[in-house]
């Protein structure tokens, strides 16, 4: 039995120009604790597919089963971390955590329990010394930090990452990738991430699911990454294996995927259609 | 971008208008001042004596040429209540009406002692006597004046914040009520208190009817116009507030599940904060200078009514006191402005925001 199953999604969204189809006949279907990355040419559809598995957009043809159940709606058993934090300005550190603890677990943990949680969760990312702080006060890595600790504390059966580390420099973007295998290594969660950072892809995966370029992008490749964890960057630096598979992504964007100079039809993200009320 | 396309533009002009504050920086660009400001850096003064100059100096001597010039205009200008009052006169005439305030203050003190003091004596002869306290009803001074005209405002503005709020909540969560809402607010917000008052006052005078009334009618008058203007740029800028909340955050909202309710009162109003604050200075504002104008023509007794009866006194004197009351309005209304941008800055968690 598949633990996810992204059955056959397309998504066809009204524009000025007529209809534009983003996604055709995305297939991928992902077991229980795997790390599968997303990868493609940015405006290929890669975040529409984490939305559509999330729930926050519908799919036009086929459907995501999530343990053999249909995803209708956005839901805290498929948390998602946003590439630029979305944690409330006005929350401290603990508090936005401990809003996400109080509202999934209201029913099922006492008072007690859900603090200790939060704290937990803030401790898994390393931020228990801020727990005071409102996110303007920290910086992009920790707030991503809080980000993700947020999500993980939702204990969700699917994480979902979209660019999670795309807005840090690079150093950052190093520790952070090191505390994500870190935390993979402790909990062991089903996580689909998006990237388009070659390396942290083959680094964090056990899978890279290559898209290709859209307007009606698709699954091109999968990628198994055959690397024994834990994984340290510097020692892989020099692994023929990690290179092989680093070459292999590099040749799929670059040569096959490459970006077109000019797009077939004018591209844009389409925008998360929301009712305020 | 915010909102929903074609929804947010009605109130973004009025956003725009605390924003916009000049920067009197780049746009005053007196010569002789930018190179004392030039002169002040590239020397080694030390910093703080460099800020003192730039946030003391300056403007002091900004003031001082306004003096000038005025008062040497003012010689020149003829009005029928004689010479136009320079600085000095404005001056002396401020003077002069602390002083009638301080002598109408001991005034009433006496009566009081008075009053007592002929109350005591009576009960000491009868204890079953009746003892009757009048208030003192000595004619309202300057200070008392200013007392009045921002009790009024107070009450116009409360009334208008707690209707302006609930409107645009409501209008900012759901299109619907906004479009049907939106036409109304846009012809009733450019609309002169001058117009409204005696609308008002005949209204007032047909419903508020009682033979000892709590409030006189000339107060509930102003204070009911000044609601009617200040209105307006409250609700325009909390119906943005609310309907631009970041999608981001409401995508947390639809993960987490809130519910509406849950929702809005976690998400929704704690990011509209800001712009309502924003919306509340400006109603403010434009309560404080509506205020004026309804108290000269309802004649109730505040700052407007003393301009008013100045007017129609037409004394030597006249002129200077207008004068001072010009100064004393500005004055109130600055720290008005300052009270409520103390007020946003305390509240609103957007501490990143310029707020001038």
């Amino acid at each position: 039995m598949t633990y996810l199953n992204i059955d056959h999604v397309g998504i066809t969204f009204p524009t000025d120009h007529g209809p534009l189809e983003v996604l055709r006949d995305v297939a991928l279907k992902v077991d229980k604790g795997e790390f599968v990355s997303l990868i493609g040419h940015s405006g290929c559809g890669k975040s529409t597919v984490l939305n559509i598995v999330a729930g926050l957009l519908k799919a036009t043809t086929g459907g995501v089963l999530l343990e053999n159940r249909e995803v209708d709606e956005p839901g805290p058993d498929r948390a998602v971390v946003f590439q630029n934090h979305s944690l409330l300005p006005w929350l401290s550190v603990y508090d936005n955590v401990r809003l996400a603890v109080d509202t999934v677990f209201k029913g099922s943990k006492s008072k007690q329990e859900r603090h200790d949680w939060t704290l937990h969760n803030l401790e898994l990312v390393h931020m228990s010394h801020a727990l005071d702080r409102r996110p303007d006060e920290i910086s992009g890595g920790m707030k991503q930090r809080v980000g993700i600790a947020r999500a993980l504390a939702m204990e969700p059966k699917v994480l979902l990452m979209d660019e999670p580390f795309g807005a840090l420099d690079s150093l950052t973007r190093t520790h952070m990738q090191d505390s994500l295998m870190e935390i993979q290594a402790r909990l062991n969660n089903t996580v689909i991430m998006i990237t388009h950072d070659v390396d942290e892809a083959v680094l964090l995966s056990d899978r890279i699911v290559m898209m290709s370029n859209g307007p009606s992008a698709t699954v091109g490749e999968v990628l198994h990454i055959d690397l024994p964890r834990p994984r340290d960057r510097l020692l892989l630096a020099d692994n023929p294996r990690y290179n092989h598979y680093r070459a292999a992504v590099l040749k799929f964007l670059h040569e096959r995927h490459a970006q077109p100079d000019v797009p077939a039809q004018p591209r844009h993200k389409p925008a998360l259609k929301l009712a305020a009320g | 971008m915010h909102g929903r396309p074609g929804f947010a533009p009605a109130g973004t002009e009025d956003h725009a208008m605390t924003i916009a504050l000049f920067n009197p920086r780049t746009t005053f660009n007196a010569p002789a001042l930018d190179r004392l400001q030039t002169c002040l850096q590239s020397t080694q003064f030390p910093r703080r004596v460099v800020a003192m100059v730039r946030h003391l100096l300056i403007p002091l001597i900004a003031i001082a040429i306004f003096l000038g010039v005025w008062g040497a205009a003012a010689k020149n200008i003829q009005t029928s209540l004689g010479e136009l009052p320079g600085p000095v006169a404005v001056w002396q005439q401020a003077g002069a009406l602390l002083d009638e305030h301080s002598a109408e203050r001991a005034k009433a003190a006496a009566f009081y002692q008075r009053q007592e003091e002929r109350n005591a004596a009576k009960l000491a002869e009868d204890p079953a006597a009746e003892v009757k306290i009048r208030p003192y009803t000595g004619k309202p001074t300057f200070i008392d004046q200013i007392g009045t005209s921002l009790l009024t405002v107070a009450t116009g503005f409360f009334l208008a914040t707690l209707i302006a709020i609930p409107v645009g909540i409501v209008c900012g969560m759901s299109a619907t009520l906004y479009t049907a809402l939106n036409p109304l607010i846009q012809i009733f917000k450019p609309v002169s208190p001058l117009a409204w008052l005696p609308l008002v006052t005949m209204v007032v005078s047909a419903l508020y009817v009682s033979d000892d009334p709590l409030l006189a009618k000339s107060f509930v008058n102003s204070a009911i116009t000044v609601t009617l203007c200040c209105l307006w740029p409250t609700i325009i800028n909390t119906t943005v507030g609310v309907a631009s909340v970041s999608k981001d955050l409401l995508n947390v909202s639809r993960v987490l599940r809130l519910g509406w309710f849950t929702k809005t009162v976690k998400i929704v109003l704690p990011s509209a904060i800001p712009l309502m604050f924003t919306g509340m200075r400006l109603s403010l504002g434009i309560g404080w200078m509506v205020l004026i104008a309804a108290e000269m023509l309802a004649q109730n007794p505040g700052l407007g009514k003393f301009v008013w009866d100045e007017f129609q006194n037409g004394s030597s004197s006249s002129l200077a006191r207008i004068m001072v009351a010009v100064f004393a309005i500005g004055l109130v209304g600055f720290l008005l402005d300052r009270g409520m941008l103390l007020l946003q800055r305390y509240f609103s968690w957007d501490k990143a925001a310029v707020l001038r």
